[in-house]
């Protein structure tokens, strides 16, 4: 996984409370058996209409969010289904970083495992931001986890409220399987421990 | 004295392999149940970095998401679902994956089989890449849905790293009033505490109302959980429980001894949790959502609300949207609402009792003309029980659709898709825009209010109906 530490970006508004996964990458797309290949798909029936023309309707698809690679957005993010494919899309878009109020568990948890860093912010200053980014199509912001950061050239800075563990896995890039893996001589103990108590794995 | 411990503090504390302060836990998983879609890339991880599955025998694959519920002789059509049925056959042949595949007696939807075969047990960890595994907290196990990247995460180590969620009691009293189902219980619930309500935290279902429900109501409230927000939901085991567990393929050898162990799992008198609510059973109504997540829901006797109605902004903003898609209008009557398509099946309510309720709701009725119907059993045995039972003969009669296994248009992967526009009464768990196919428009209902509404071509409250039990 590639490590996250600093970054500069555009933010892309998605001015929507509850967006859930059905909505981030529909199910027609998850026929595929590879990680790659779905930010062509994210947001399908949003940025896309019927006719497969993009929607000029659609906030996003300004020119001024072209390359957007921080997204803000609103309330229970990535709520639904646990389908990591949500955020193989919103990273193969080019979304690195999202700020919201608030995230479903399950997205929440994916975004980590994929070098995305997610953020909850208040909702004032989640608020503040939609306003900044609304009356400066282009705004950017620089996410500085090293420093536990987020600030902007015209002052707004916020702090990034997050599990010294995650931290550290991120900065680093670090593969959550080969650091259980290391913890072998626990995992045969337990299993010889489990083998004891009813009800027994069998 | 010990300190009460809640059901969820005994099962995580049987679990936890490795603790240290400031970090997240690495507990142990029992149960790991894996489907077509969101596995291949968790398999294909493992290849590319040479590591094996730690413990195949405790690994349970089947086929559902994408299966066509059509005439199971005639070969698939689409091509990209069979690349992911062909991938999960491979990858359980060459890992040593046990696979209930399209040809097995034991095909189903994942979290219908699991149960039926006994694989889901009490205080067991069961983990599955689908939000639904919170079905199987009804037996009083800790289960829960994963993403991809742990899915491979418990191939590999059969653990997982994981933040210790906190409690939350949700207490039903009383009983509930006829023609009131388990999932109009677990419809008013989110419907209350909204679909971030359970955020965090690991429900569980206490109560008379909940005591009363069979093993398969109670699975319906469980399912839903994660609906709420809920990283899990739990029902403590009791005699139902195992009853319904006795004689089951994967049952334990030693069973009494098992039965003696659950009989201690359920939370003790005095047990703190972080949060805790009160709901009565005695006041809720059959429930219909009018909007697009399954918090937007109301009584069936009431009218759609207005944007107005809402005094949170979001919650304005929301329902705004939300009648737009559903092209619907405050003050609609729910009653008045009419509907092309009924769906019954998906984990939610495909279980026999299910089937067994619509068939003696339908006995003698024709559907509407005006609407397709169709019943999608939730797994192969439901389906040969439902058989044997004569009930796909009453459906049949009545106009119903009569498929096979799989999770059909719960989610429209297969070929089971709403055309933009329609309209559908579903007992499935999602109604997002889009969920059953694009543009189509779902309203979530209990299993007798979905065939009470094929029948009539609206929805009806069926508590003025004398086949409601
Ligand atoms: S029936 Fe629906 S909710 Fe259940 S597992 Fe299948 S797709 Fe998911």
């Amino acid at each position: 996984m590639e490590p996250f530490k600093v970054m500069t970006g555009v933010v892309a508004p998605l001015d929507l409370p509850n967006v859930d996964t059905d909505q981030i990458i529909p199910k027609q797309f998850l026929k595929r058996i590879e990680r790659t290949g779905f930010g062509e798909f994210l947001f399908y029936d949003w940025r896309f209409t019927k006719d497969g023309q993009l929607n000029s309707d659609f906030e996003m698809n300004a020119v001024s969010y072209r390359g957007a690679s921080i997204l803000v957005a609103r309330d229970n993010f990535g709520c639904g289904s646990s389908r990591e494919h949500a955020p193989w899309a919103l990273l193969d878009y080019g979304f690195k970083c999202i700020i919201a109020p608030s995230f479903a568990d399950i997205f929440y948890n994916n975004c980590f495992k994929n070098g995305i860093l997610p953020v909850r912010l208040t909702e004032s200053e989640v608020e503040s931001l939609f306003k900044a980014v609304q009356k400066n199509p282009g705004y950017m912001l620089t996410v500085d986890l090293e420093q536990e950061k987020i600030f902007s050239d015209d002052g707004l800075s916020f702090k990034i409220d997050i599990s010294p563990f995650r931290r550290t896995s991120l900065l680093n890039g670090l593969d959550d399987i080969a650091l259980t893996l290391a913890q072998e001589d626990a995992i045969q103990q337990y299993e010889l421990k489990r083998l004891k108590i009813p009800p027994p794995l069998h | 004295m010990n300190t009460p411990k809640t059901m969820f503090e005994k099962i995580w504390q049987a679990h936890l392999v490795h603790d240290e302060p400031g970090k997240p836990s690495l507990i142990y998983i029992d149960r790991h149940l894996i489907h077509e879609v969101t596995s291949p890339q968790a398999f294909e991880g493992l290849r590319l970095a040479g590591r094996s599955v730690r413990r195949p025998e405790l690994t349970f694959a089947t086929m559902d998401h994408n299966v066509p519920t059509s005439d199971r002789s005639l070969p698939i059509e689409d091509g990209i679902s069979v690349r992911q049925m062909d991938a999960l056959s491979e990858n359980c042949r060459s890992f040593g994956v046990t696979l209930f595949d399209l040809t097995s007696p034991h095909q189903g939807i994942i979290h219908v089989i699991s149960p039926e075969l006994g694989l889901t047990l009490p205080g067991l960890t069961v983990v599955c890449g689908d939000s639904h595994t919170s079905t199987h907290g009804a037996f009083g196990a800790l289960a829960f849905g994963i993403g991809t990247s742990e899915v491979e995460h418990v191939l590999a180590t059969q653990c997982l790293i994981q933040e210790k969620p906190k409690t939350f009691l949700i207490e039903v009293q009383g009983k509930r009033p006829r023609g009131v189902e388990a999932k109009d219980l677990i419809l008013s619930i989110i419907g209350q505490i909204g679909t971030s309500g359970g955020a965090g935290s690991v429900v569980e279902f206490a109560g008379e109302a909940i005591r009363d429900l069979s093993m398969e109501e109670r699975m319906t409230v469980c399912n839903m959980a994660i609906e709420a927000g809920a990283r899990a939901g739990m029902i403590a085991p009791d005699e139902k429980t195992i009853e319904y567990l006795q004689g089951r393929m994967y049952a334990p050898v030693d069973f009494k001894a098992s039965a003696e162990a659950w009989r201690q799992l359920p939370s003790d008198p005095g047990a703190v949790f972080d949060k805790t609510i009160q709901i009565s059973a005695a006041s809720l109504a059959p429930q219909v959502t009018w909007g697009t997540n399954p918090g937007q829901v109301i009584s069936v006797d009431a009218r759609v609300p207005s944007p107005e109605d809402f005094m949170n902004e979001n919650d304005r903003k929301s329902a705004e949207r939300a009648l737009e898609y559903m092209g619907l209008r405050g003050g609609t009557p729910i009653e008045s609402i009419e509907v092309d398509h009924v769906f019954i099946g998906s984990c939610t309510n495909s279980r026999i009792e299910d089937l067994r309720r619509v068939a003696h709701f339908v006995k003698g009725k024709q559907v509407s003309s005006k609407v397709y119907a169709m019943v999608v059993p939730g797994s192969q045995a439901v389906k040969k029980a439902a058989e044997e039972e004569g009930i796909d003969l009453i459906l049949k009669a009545a106009g119903f659709d009569w498929r096979e296994s799989g999770c059909s248009m719960c989610l429209a992967m297969n070929p089971d898709v709403l055309k933009p526009g329609e309209r559908c009464a579903s007992t499935s768990n999602r109604n997002f825009e889009g969920r059953q196919g694009a543009g189509g428009r779902t309203h979530l209902v209990s299993p007798v209010m979905a065939a009470a509404a094929a029948l009539a071509g609206h929805f009806v409250d069926i508590r003025q109906s004398d086949q409601v039990v």
